[in-house]
């Protein structure tokens, strides 16, 4: 583990059509270091999310994302998966049709090549996922993320996230829609995968950050960071709200 | 034209058991004399000739379809089709001939070399002996009669004569009267009562020369309490240089018997494939069509069910994938005769790069047939733009106890379904290719597993370089 930066954005404009959601985002993760991501919503926490993920729809206009020092975003989705992004998304898309055991297997097999565990292995690792996240087996034989309640979509995400145990985690509001047991399990399950990675949570509630400590906490406010610093700026936030920070967000 | 035809029969007469002068091919073009020396080639009883000799004149004077695609109908040239081509070892076809693309795509599904020729059309047959012979013997074992037609003709005579065109008349269409008139090969099979074939029973396993025949004509009688799946086909890309293929397929389920008839077409795409498919269903039995028609340049195909019998069941489970150059006109007929019988229809269609993709289907309930239950359910993906899907569904409900649902679905893929795919480490087309898969699994669950992987990998192929 080094100091340097697995992932470094710098001065990231983003636009989705004519309207500029990111206006300059500087932000570091570092293996081994968990970073929270705050924010209202509509702050463009999630086009961040997006962003580094490399979905189509959003434009950068200016600035860079370093992936060990390349430039990610020339990197199509897939070539970002494969170089060890992993994001959990706040809406997980429905492919009905398509069973979570052969997603997972498929996935697996697409990340890792030939370095993915043997069906067996693989098989004892979503067990042992499966049990830690409290998810009932017969998730297997369904459609990926078709007709999930929002609680087993979140869970979902965390259960692909501990198979394909990435370098970099990027989680999208995970916690929105949990109820507390919910966010304890998931939680758990987090941690057990951070272990090592570079990870960013995204969220607008403090009540995560309990139970997944971060190392930094950053606010966006208007496609800017207004504010960084340690944990105590999360409590700050949940005592105060962002009204505080609003002025810091005027240019 | 018949001088030729007359000379290949004496080429026949001459030597038919040698396989080294066995291939008889007739010029192209039909008259009632083709007909006849195709009958007489066979040696075959004075019935089967007259009827085809009628079936003849009907095809003759019966006009065209005025529905479906008209336009590629209309441009059926009959004059240059070859009605009867019967090959030993030496085949006039080369394996130069089979066009690039369909070889590579036999090379991407892993398909053997001997395998790919006979897929080719350059060998007339491929089977595993063994494996062949094994089913076989089981077969003989529970008194299963599973020949080729024409060996069906000579050896079951009276079944044949009952049963052959009782459910399909040559009348009842025009391709159903050009079969009856020159049809070859084909499946008769016959399950005596109460026996339960255990595993599927595939035509890629009979030794049969005519295998791949442009005028198949199959006949299945299933007795009492009886089970059998026929499988026929298979997933790689059939090439044929003959561009007309019309098949009839007659099933007959006795009282409680089934039958399972699965269908997995993948003609290359110069291919009419006019095939008309109907069984009857008597009390209690259950017939299932299971049907995948993956190419061809015009498939018009409507697997149909007669409910004759009191708790009769018919399902047609079917998807269609019509890509550049095809159209896909296919959907499921459903005749409920009787009372408290139950069908279901469930289609799949998806189209990409200007394909067509029909769903036409006809559901009819009779004035006597009480407490029915009808289930139709017709979803079309559609990939791109340039792509059309079209649903014509009919019902004719006479009866007010029937209860009756349907539903149809158009979607696209999302860029957001690909999108999140893609996070988890597949690229594009892979990706495609999982929603592809998933819209057609609720049809490939119904497989045999070697089919379904089959078909997953051929769909699979059928995405690549989809996406920008």
């Amino acid at each position: 583990m080094s100091d340097a930066p697995v992932l470094e954005i710098r001065d990231l404009h983003v636009s989705i059509g004519d309207v500029e959601i990111l206006r300059g985002i500087d932000l570091s993760l570092v293996e081994g270091e968990i970073n929270a991501l705050m924010g209202r919503n509509g702050s463009g926490k999630s086009t961040l999310a997006l962003v580094i993920m490399g979905h189509p729809a959003y434009e950068v206009t200016k600035g860079e994302i370093l992936l060990d020092g390349e430039n990610l975003l020339e990197m199509k989705p897939f070539e970002r998966a494969r170089a060890g992004v992993f994001l959990s998304f706040q809406y997980p898309q429905a492919v009905p049709g398509l069973q979570v055991g052969n997603f997972l297997r498929k996935s697996v097999k697409a990340l890792k090549g030939d370095d993915a565990p043997s069906a067996r292995e693989f098989r004892k690792q979503l067990n042992a996922a499966c049990d830690a996240l409290d998810i009932d087996k017969k998730i297997l034989s369904r459609y990926v993320n078709d007709g999930f309640s929002g609680g087993e979509k979140k869970r979902f995400e965390i259960l692909q996230l501990m198979l394909l145990k990435p370098r970099i985690i990027i989680l999208d509001e995970t916690d929105s829609g949990l109820d507390i047991d919910a966010m304890r399990t998931v939680a758990a399950g987090i941690n057990s995968s951070v272990n090592g990675s570079a990870c960013l949570i995204i969220t607008h509630y403090q009540r995560i950050l309990e139970y997944v400590r971060p190392d930094h906490v950053h606010v966006l406010i208007d496609g800017r960071i207004v504010a960084s610093g340690g944990y105590e700026l999360a409590e700050q936030l949940e005592a105060k709200g962002y009204e505080w920070l609003d002025q810091e967000a005027s240019p | 034209m018949s001088e030729v035809a007359r000379e290949a029969v004496g080429d026949y007469k001459a030597g038919w058991h040698d396989p080294e002068q066995s291939t008889i091919r007739f010029d192209a073009g039909l008259s009632e004399q083709v007909v006849r020396d195709i009958s007489a080639i066979k040696d075959e009883p004075e019935w089967m000739t007259d009827i085809r000799v009628k079936a003849y004149h009907h095809f003759m004077e019966r006009p065209m379809p005025t529905w479906g695609s008209t336009e590629l109908l209309n441009s059926i040239d009959f004059d240059k089709i070859c009605y009867f081509l019967r090959s030993g070892e030496g085949t006039e076809k080369n394996w130069d001939d089979v066009p690039e693309d369909i070889k590579n795509t036999f090379d991407k599904l892993g398909i053997p070399a001997a395998e790919q020729k006979w897929l080719g059309g350059v060998t007339a047959q491929y089977e595993s002996e063994a494996v062949y012979h094994s089913i076989r013997e089981d077969l003989e074992a529970q008194g299963v009669v599973f020949l080729d037609m024409d060996a069906g003709l000579r050896e079951h005579e009276e079944t044949v004569k009952k049963y052959f065109c009782s459910i399909i008349p040559y009348q009842d269409n025009k391709f159903s009267a050009l079969n009856t008139a020159v049809w070859s090969g084909g499946s008769f099979i016959y399950v005596p009562k109460g026996v339960k074939v255990e595993m599927p029973v595939q035509a890629y396993f009979r030794i049969n020369a005519e295998n791949m025949g442009q005028f198949e004509r199959t006949l299945i009688i299933a007795d009492e309490g009886s089970s059998i799946h026929y499988v026929e086909g298979c997933t790689a890309p059939t090439y044929s240089s003959d561009s007309l293929h019309s098949a009839v397929v007659e099933l007959i389920a006795m009282p409680g018997a089934y039958i399972r008839y699965t269908t997995i077409q993948n003609w290359s795409n110069n291919v009419y494939n006019l095939v008309t498919k109907r069984g009857v269903a008597n009390e209690n039995a259950t017939i299932e069509w299971i049907d995948a028609n993956i190419g061809s340049k015009l498939t018009m195909k409507y697997p149909s069910v007669i409910l004759k019998g009191e708790g009769a069941h018919g399902e047609v489970i079917s998807v269609a994938y019509a890509g550049e150059g095809m159209h896909q006109d296919a959907g499921a007929k459903m005749h409920h005769l009787a009372s408290n019988t139950t069908s279901k229809i469930l289609s799949k269609s998806i189209t990409k790069d200007g394909g067509r993709g029909s769903y036409r289907g006809m559901v009819t309930v009779s004035k006597k047939a009480e407490n029915c239950k009808v289930n139709v359910v017709c979803d079309a993906l559609i990939l791109d733009e340039k792509s059309r899907s079209d649903t014509y569904p009919t019902m004719e409900i006479k009866n007010p106890s029937c209860r009756c649902e349907h539903e149809a679905s158009v979607s696209k893929v999302s860029d957001d379904q690909v999108f999140y795919l893609m996070s988890r480490g597949h690229s594009e087309d892979e990706a495609l290719a999982l929603i592809v898969n998933g819209f057609f699994e609720p049809f490939v669950r119904t497989l045999p597993m070697e089919y379904a992987v089959e078909l997953n990998k051929l769909m699979a192929l059928e995405m690549e370089g989809s996406i920008g």
